[in-house]
Parts: structure tokens; sequence; C-alpha cells
């Protein structure tokens, strides 16, 4: 007789929202965001901890969502890219990478802007040097980082006082 | 891509999990950070039939020094360990902590999940062999210490038995006079070094009175380059001692050749990494702060 793998039932608050939700042990904080809320703005790139598209925030904390587990994610508090926007005014972050040109295909930019999140969230006026550490974990294969990381200054500056 | 089927269990304290995965059996493994376990998992390398998630046991992760030691939970993060002053009293902690992989790996990646995983490239142990280092350690029979020398036996391979965690993990604080340095070279942030060296040395009046040197990824375990450390000890450290020293590394280095270099470029790769270890360490062994992280290509 096969195995049976019983699933779990987990409750976690994604962008503000409650959810309770019954998932197998082996899916993905991700494929939860993608499939199960139809969140899809957070990417799924190599799939093996190197590209950072899949970043988002776990309680306070960025994390590449395709290695945790949905079930290691319960009781969090979860931001992702489609959380950012408020009242439909984009978010200071989201502003400045339109603003500076911060991506070309935006398959990373999810990521990115997640990633800064945690670093002004932590530190607001970050060094050229604290910067290129708080993205050194997402890729881009499009912008070569330059106005990227332009988008990250002009984001940290606009959101002085926010 | 998803890992086999598991079923999924939560400790609510470490002796249960220790408890747990004995009546478990074979097929069980321990769930900490996930950040090796889970892409093993996902390239099926590793296919548990069961998982004990040890991330919800409260009271797991913690930084505290305590009778001129410091302290730490095997549940804390490569991250807090980064952030952490108490963690900073042993600067080559913080060498380590702020240089593994990337922000979204230390923020899930624990300290005791990384030495329990004995991975031949990994940071911990590389630095810790230079510092009097025990880990506490619990199973369904009891508590034991082992000191990290003779905890890793190969490459993935520790004492533990299978039923066995490691729960703490203590640094004794290296008295005034010594200091150490610590640095990977990696090709980018989120990929493990290339190599990286670990250096404690212990200074005297200007000459070398004890020098303890790891060298990290270039063999199936962290090598500790004896002879390297016997060019420094009784000298003074000029750069006919490093000269010595480097050289020793180089022989002790056992490295394979792979993607990330050839066997010789990771002996001389490793042989630098020494000898800028050595430079900072004596600077910081004077009272100077130095600030070190991973150097990427």
């Amino acid at each position: 007789m096969p195995d049976t793998f019983e699933k779990v039932a987990i409750q976690l608050r994604v962008n503000g929202k409650s959810h309770s939700l019954t998932v197998e042990p082996r899916m993905l904080l991700v494929e939860l965001l993608r499939e199960a809320l139809d969140l899809t703005g957070t990417h799924v790139g190599c799939d093996t901890t190197y590209c950072g598209a899949c970043t988002v925030i776990l309680n306070g904390a960025a994390v590449k969502s395709c290695t945790v587990f949905a079930v290691q994610a319960d009781g969090s508090e979860i931001v992702t890219v489609e959380g950012l926007e408020k009242d439909g005014k984009l978010h200071p972050i989201q502003q400045a990478f339109g603003d500076s040109f911060g991506l070309q295909c935006g398959y990373c930019t999810p990521g990115l802007m997640l990633s800064t999140l945690q670093l002004l969230s932590k530190n607001p006026t970050p060094s050229e040097k604290d910067v290129r550490k708080a993205i050194a974990g997402n890729t881009c294969r499009c912008t070569g980082y330059q106005s990227i990381f332009k988008a990250i200054q002009l984001a940290a500056q606009n959101s002085k006082g926010a | 891509m998803y890992p086999r089927p598991f079923h999924y269990h939560r400790a609510s304290s470490l002796r249960e999990a220790a408890t747990m995965l004995s009546q478990l059996g074979e097929n069980a493994r321990f769930l900490a950070g996930g950040q090796s376990l889970i892409p093993l998992m996902k390239l099926r390398f590793s296919n548990p039939s069961h998982l004990v998630d040890l991330s919800f046991v409260p009271g797991s992760a913690y930084i505290e020094e305590e009778s001129g030691a410091l302290h730490f939970g095997a549940l804390t993060r490569h991250g807090e360990i980064e952030n952490s002053a108490t963690a900073a009293m042993i600067p080559v902690l913080h060498d380590c902590a702020a240089g593994i992989a990337d922000v979204q790996v230390r923020n899930r990646g624990t300290i005791g999940g990384s030495l329990a995983e004995a991975d031949p490239s990994g940071d911990w142990a590389t630095v810790l062999l230079t510092q009097d280092t025990e880990l506490r350690c619990l199973g369904p029979k009891g508590e034991r210490t082992v000191p990290l020398r003779d905890f890793i036996t190969d490459a993935y391979t520790t004492v533990l038995d299978h039923d066995e965690l490691i729960r703490e993990v203590i640094v004794k604080i290296p008295p005034k006079g010594s200091a150490g340095a610590y640095l990977a070279f990696k090709r980018s942030a989120p990929v493990y070094p290339t190599a990286s060296a670990a250096v404690q040395l212990t200074l005297d009046d200007g000459a070398c009175k004890d020098a303890v040197i790891a060298l990290g990824c270039v063999g199936l375990t962290a090598v500790r380059a004896k002879d390297s450390e016997d060019a420094l000890r009784g000298r003074e450290i000029g750069d006919k001692a490093i000269a010595a020293a480097m050289e020793a590394a180089r022989t002790a280095a056992d490295p394979q050749p792979d993607m990330r270099g050839s066997a010789e470029y990771k002996r001389m790769l490793v042989a630098a990494l020494v000898k800028r270890a050595i430079q900072i360490a004596m600077r910081r062994a004077r009272g100077e702060q130095v600030e070190v992280g991973h150097i990427y290509a």
C-alpha cells in the first residue's frame, strides 16, 4: 500500500490578509504564494537558492521563498511585491525603481524591491557598501546593476521621514 | 522542483525532537534553517521520509556571554550573529557570519545546522577550529560535550548519532593580545567560497606566542595547517615567517579541482588568504579595529 502523507493545516498573514490553508509538507513557500494565493508577482528564477527572484519578507526578514517550506511559514507575517502598493499609490521603492530605470525585463525586480525593503527598514541611510551587500543575493541579467543601485539610493532619499 | 513527499513533524523541545528522530528511524532527519537540506531535497540528493522541524522550538536561538565564553543556541541564524554586539566580542565570528552566502540565506541558515551538515566548503567549522570551541550535543540518552576538533570526521560526517543534535555552540573569548581573522574568497555572494583561511594569533611583546591556522574548502574537512602555525610560533612575524607559513599552507591544502578552479590555483589562493589573515590578525591583536569581509572575485 502506498504511504500516505498527511497534509498540514497552517495559518499565515500575507500582505495583511489572513489565510488558513492545508498544505502538503513538501510545498514550498513560493508555490503557496503563486499557486494557492495567486500572488504571481513573486517569481521563480533558478529554484536553487541562488538568484533571489523569489525573495519575500518573512517576519521582517528577506528570505528566498523557494528554500522555505510553506509549513515553516506557519504563524508568520509575509510581505510580497503585491503588498508594497498602498491605496493605488506606488511604494517609494517601486517609484524609485521606475524613476531610475532600475529594471529592464522585470523578472528580478520584485525580489530586488523586497531586499531593498528589508535594507531600508533596518538602515534608512545605507552607505554604498551597505546597498551592494544588501542586494548581493539578487541576480539581474539585464541591467548591470548600476541603475538598480541608483534606484535604491533614490528610494532611501525619498523614504526619509516616510 | 518538488522534493519527494515526506511526513512533517514539529518538535516543541530539542529533547522531544531527538526522541522523535529515534522513533522515526533511519529515514528521518532534523530540519533547522533548511538552507542546505531543502536544496538537497529538491535535487533529490537527499530523500528523507520524515522531517522533524526544530525551528519552532522555543528558546533554541540565543547569544549569551557567560563565564568568559559566548554561548550560541544551535538555531541561532547567521544574520543574528552578524548583527549581534555580543557576538562581536570575538570579531572573527563577525567576519564569518557577515560573509556567509547572502542576506536571505543568512536570515534562515543556522550555526548548529551548518556545523552538523559538515559541508567541506562551510564557513563555521573553519573559523571555529581556530577558537576554543565546544559543542553541547543532545540525544535521547542525554547530553554530551564534544570539542569541535573531534566533531567533524569526514566530508558531511560528524560524530553525531542519527538521533543526536547540537544544542549549543560554546566559544571561549580569547585573552587580551590574542586575535583572529577569517577570509573567504568567493566568485559571487550566494556560492560557497573557493577557499578560506582562519588565523588566530597570540602576541607577546611583538613576538608570536601562539598561532592557530585552519583552511577551508581545500580538503574533505577544514584542515588545521600545523606546519604553518609552527612557522610563526615563537618568532617575530615578518616577511620571512609569513612566507614560510604560506608555503606550509600550500602543502597542507589538498583541494579538489572543480568549476571553482584547479587544485594548484586553490593552493595558491589559500596561501594568499593565510598571508592576509595573518596581517589582519596581527593588527587586531595590537588593538586595532579592522573590518573584514568575504572577498568577491
